[in-house]
């Protein structure tokens, strides 16, 4: 097995430090809420640190490989393990969720949305992060999925609580929906577990394995589990209607969290559990993941055309996003998983950047009816620009990180993996260059109507409206040198993870599926 | 004139059986201790109210010292040709029991003595009760199963009753002792069936003489349904449930909880005991049966939850769902015997915590509102912060959540129906699957008005919250959140059902 055994508290540290901050913070008395931000602050900036630790200390020519590795038994009933480690795939998923939570913190400390109560709000968001980090970190599936779901009851009640108007319905959705799919996705593991011969959770193992010894058709049901649970998650086409709700209802914090990493967990869970595991299944689902994909790029994009509220649009536009993930995933080459785990981390900060600033007109003008909205530029202009800046890496423009995330991924499905037609995904190819053009339409729309021409009369003298506040700068500095750095230099990531993911491609998708797997059936039989 | 019967003697041929006092040690105290309470009742009158709650609460303790003392020699023993057995499974049954009745009486003490109630009488049934479901664990034959059950039956029908001035809790007592005594006449006349088909009342005895023909006689199918039918009723699984919501919300409260949780897990365990030794060679009867049951239960008791205003009901829907998922891996019993009876104790275990807490918590909630509304729940946060997050705590339990001890339990169910490998037992778990789902619904609402929602009239004072209670509450959500992170192999030790027989 592929693995480095060193450091091994390494991770164990970076995932349960904010959860140690966390029960901390249970000690403090509500009333102290500076306590509180102080607290929750340098807590997550400790967690970075220990992620940039990781960061430098990580060995980059072995990126293929699971570093900090460590595998103990966790819950020996059930054969479950307390199996981390990390490797070049889920390394730039950490460093995100690790850099955005501080920044969340650094905005919350001006910014506790109604009803109030930091104490609660803080704690909440601590474990949170445990659960990311921890999904990410986890090798062992029993490990992953009760990381996967620890993010859930937060994120409700952060909804739930901290929401808008319709937050009732919107949080009950989110976690219906999520848990609808987990719990299939759970079904999933457990018949992976029953039918691998070696019995086992490890990741590792059945990774290896790569569904050798179980029929087609199980494999195919088992997938099809793993499909439900994880493009829930994504969200994918059919499975999306959870999102605009909750994006819009929930605080500016939690859409931030929400579109930057919990989104990812979704498309995470197909790179490193159902596509390296189930290969054979993978190449025969394809093509309708890739067609769900450029339906959910196209719809998502037309979504966004229809909408009236800032927020809104750019919730419909992360469905378009992680339509193009989602196609870089289906094309099941390692260069358009490459483009996929890029497109991710883009999608993470120029989404996120988008949502704070949402989360600050909104503060500033009371609304985000697009309709309402107008002449930020004259009235704020630091704010118009970066508006400007972030949509125009949201559409992909060369130069800015959002680019490498959509190009590679339109340009991979002209070439798919030997297993998967060619045809179908040219196809799916033209339909999302059409997408792409429909970004541009939609967000240099939201950009006109928003940023340009003067300030409607109902705002042009309201004191409230002010330029971008020192917290909202230091909250966003990183994002946007982010979005600049990954744009100009994409091989910072690229190189981290391509061993990992043509690691993770090492079997019969190299060289189609389906023969491959007749062959052993019958040698088997025989 | 002795000489002159002696002959008789030899005739009778009757010998004392050998009796393990060590083995018996947990009922004897028990009994010694609820003795000595109703003694005292007599003797004391009112002078010895005060005693009874703290007198009740050592016995429960006392009663665990031969249960570890027994676990600790780790023999597995068995008395009167194997009716009754102590070993691993038993005992962790009968901890179960005993941790149960310990929470039940910290709920009680202020519910109790606050309320116009007989206190002596109370503790006195509620000891003897316990002592039916801890004789239930080891009975591993047909009548002292009957026996059990009745001693741990007759005194809820009184405690049900308890709020005696009150419309309600007399209804609550008369339905659960009609419907209750209906059961136990299905289920004698089943083992009347079953010992004439067989000659023995013995569950070894009784397993080999149904196992023995490839097809079984009518006298054995009738048998063996109307048993699993009796029980039915004390799980309260679908369509065997329509006592248990009256019963819930007319019984005081603590009764409530303990009918919920140890009655319930009483009628599993004499379950358990009758599939995994009685029945085991027949599940070609029970196995259809116990799935229909349990998918009817988990579906039938969510949708039927769904539509509950009051808390108490509404456990008690939950209640026939989290019977239905207690029942699925049985119904897969002879595909995989272990994993089957570790999943369903595992189960029960879990399910205990969570559900005294959940009740705990209506218990402390319902001292400031004085009502059972669900919407009484709003703003809960805002005035109880603590309650709050217990109850949290019980709710995503419940709902399997993890990482709340409720996921491990609908964990090990899904292993196990998914490891049967059968199609029955993989529509099984998507029945959990799926049901999983609707019931969250059901518990996420009460845990959005406890967070977001205003409290009613903006009555902000607080819950006070006595001392039991309180501990009784930190038990609970120390379980529960311990048992889902760090479980141990508390659960895992017995996994061979081959010790359940004994013998």
């Amino acid at each position: 097995m592929n693995t480095i055994a060193e450091n091994n508290w390494l991770l164990t540290a970076l995932v349960f430090t904010p959860l140690a901050g966390a029960l901390l913070m249970v000690l403090i008395p509500e009333k102290d809420e500076r306590s509180h931000k102080q607290a929750a602050l340098i807590t997550s900036l400790l967690t970075l640190g220990l992620a940039v630790f990781l960061l430098w200390d990580f060995d980059y020519s072995n990126a293929a490989s699971l570093q900090y590795f460590v595998d103990t038994q966790w819950i020996e009933v059930i054969g479950a393990g307390y199996t981390i480690g990390v490797d070049g795939m889920s390394l730039p998923l950490i460093a995100l969720t690790a850099l955005i939570m501080p920044l969340v913190f650094v905005y919350s400390w001006h910014h506790i949305p109604e009803p109030g109560n930091a104490k609660a709000f803080l704690i909440l968001s601590l474990i949170l992060e445990t659960g990311m980090i921890g999904t990410f970190v986890a090798q062992d599936l029993v490990l992953f999925f009760v990381f996967f779901e620890v993010v859930l009851l937060p994120m409700f009640f952060m909804i739930a609580v901290w929401g808008g108007a319709n937050r009732r319905y919107a949080s009950l959705k989110f976690f219906l929906f999520t848990l609808f799919g987990s719990a299939l996705m759970l079904l999933s593991f457990l018949a992976l577990y029953f039918l691998t011969d070696e019995g086992t959770f490890n990741m590792l193992v059945l990774t290896e394995n790569a569904g050798a010894g179980i029929a087609r058709g199980t494999q195919l049901l088992i997938f099809a589990g793993m499909f439900i649970g994880f493009g829930v998650k994504v969200p994918m086409f059919p499975f999306h209607t959870w999102l605009p709700d909750a994006h819009t209802e929930a605080p500016t914090q939690g859409s931030v969290i929400l579109a930057a990493v919990l989104l990812k967990l979704g498309t995470y869970g197909f790179i490193r559990i159902a596509i390296p595991m189930l290969p054979e299944a993978a190449e025969a689902w394809a093509p309708w993941i890739g067609l769900l994909a450029v339906i959910g790029i196209i719809y998502g994009a037309l979504g966004c055309l229809a909408q009236t509220d800032m927020k809104r649009l750019i919730a419909f536009s992360s469905v378009a996003h992680m339509g193009f993930v989602m196609l870089g995933i289906a094309t099941l080459t390692d260069f358009g998983i490459n483009a996929a785990i890029f497109g991710m981390v883009a999608h993470g900060l120029i989404t996120g950047m988008l949502f704070f600033i949402a989360g600050s007109v909104k503060e500033r003008y009371h609304t985000l009816e697009i309709k309402r909205l107008g002449g930020m530029l004259v009235q704020a202009p630091r704010m118009g620009w970066i508006l400007g800046f972030v949509s125009m890496a949201s559409l992909g423009l060369p130069g800015l990180a959002g680019f490498w995330g959509e190009f590679p991924a339109i340009l991979a499905a002209y070439n798919p993996a030997a297993g998967v037609p060619e045809g179908t995904f040219r196809g799916y190819m033209v339909v999302a260059a059409i997408g792409t053009v429909l970004a541009a339409g939609y967000l240099l729309w939201l950009l006109q109507r928003t940023a340009m021409g003067e300030p409607s009369i109902e705002f042009a003298d309201d004191p409230n409206i002010t330029d971008v506040s020192p917290t909202e700068w230091i909250a966003w500095t990183p994002l946007l040198v982010g979005i600049v750095l990954f744009g100009v230099a994409p091989g910072l990531i690229f190189e981290v993870t391509d061993p990992a993911v043509v690691q993770s491609l090492d079997n019969c998708i190299m060289t189609g599926c389906e023969g491959v797997q007749t062959a052993t059936s019958a040698a088997g039989g025989g | 004139m002795l000489s002159s019967i002696e002959p008789f003697l030899a005739v009778t041929d009757f010998n004392r059986p050998a009796i393990d006092w060590h083995a018996a040690a947990p009922e004897l105290t028990l009994l010694g201790f609820g003795a000595l309470i109703t003694m005292i009742d007599i003797g004391w009158l009112e002078r010895g109210r005060k005693l009874a709650a703290p007198l009740t609460s050592l016995a429960l303790l006392a009663t665990m010292v031969p249960i570890i003392t027994l676990a600790l020699s780790g023999e597995d023993r068995s008395m009167f040709d194997g009716g009754f057995v102590v070993d691993d499974y038993s005992l962790i049954i009968k901890a179960m029991f005993v941790l149960t009745g310990y929470v039940i009486v910290l709920i009680s003490s202020h519910y109790i003595a606050e309320g116009d109630y007989w206190e002596n009488e109370y503790y006195g049934l509620l000891l003897s009760s316990i002592l039916g479901m801890i004789l239930m664990a080891s009975a591993r034959d047909l009548i002292s199963i009957f026996v059990a059950l009745e001693l741990l039956s007759i005194p809820l029908y009184m405690l049900s009753t308890w709020r005696k001035r009150d419309l309600k809790s007399n209804e609550a007592g008369l339905k659960y002792y009609l419907m209750g005594v209906f059961a136990s006449a299905v289920m004698l006349y089943g083992m009347s069936l079953l010992y004439g088909a067989t000659g023995s009342t013995l569950l070894t005895d009784v397993n080999e003489a149904v196992s023995a023909t490839a097809t079984p006689s009518a006298l054995v199918v009738l048998g063996i349904i109307f048993v699993v039918v009796g029980f039915a009723f004390k799980v309260s699984a679908f369509p065997f449930h329509t006592w248990a919501p009256d019963t819930y919300e007319g019984a005081p409260t603590p009764v409530t909880a303990f009918i919920s949780v140890a009655s319930k897990a009483a009628g599993f365990v004499a379950l358990m005991n009758l599939l995994f030794v009685g029945f085991f060679g027949r599940n070609d009867i029970f196995e259809p049966l116990i799935w229909a049951l349990a998918a009817a239960s988990m579906t039938a008791g969510n949708l039927m939850a769904l539509r509950q205003k009051n808390i108490v009901r509404l456990l008690a829907y939950s209640g026939v769902a989290q019977a239905g998922y207690m029942l699925a891996p049985l119904a897969v019993a002879s595909d995989v015997p272990d994993k089957a009876l570790t999943a369903s104790v595992t189960y029960l275990v879990i399910y205990a915590a969570m559900n005294l807490g959940a009740f705990a918590v209506v218990i402390a909630v319902a001292r400031k509102t004085r009502s059972g509304l669900i919407t009484s729940y709003r703003g809960l946060f805002r005035y109880a912060p603590g309650l709050t997050v217990a109850m949290t705590i019980f709710l995503f339990s419940l709902a399997g959540i993890p990482p709340l001890a409720g996921w491990l339990a609908k964990f090990r169910v899904m292993e196990a129906v998914i490891e049967a490998d059968t199609t029955a037992g993989l529509v099984l778990g998507i029945f959990v699957a799926l049901n999983s789902v609707i019931a969250l619904y059901y518990y996420a609402r009460i845990g959005f008005m406890m967070w977001a929602e205003e409290a009613p009239d903006g009555d902000l004072k607080p819950v006070s919250v006595p001392l039991p209670l309180g501990v009784a509450l930190t038990i609970t959500a120390v379980i529960t959140v311990v048992m889902g992170i760090f479980p141990g192999d508390v659960l895992g030790r017995f996994t061979e059902v081959s010790l359940l027989a004994g013998g």
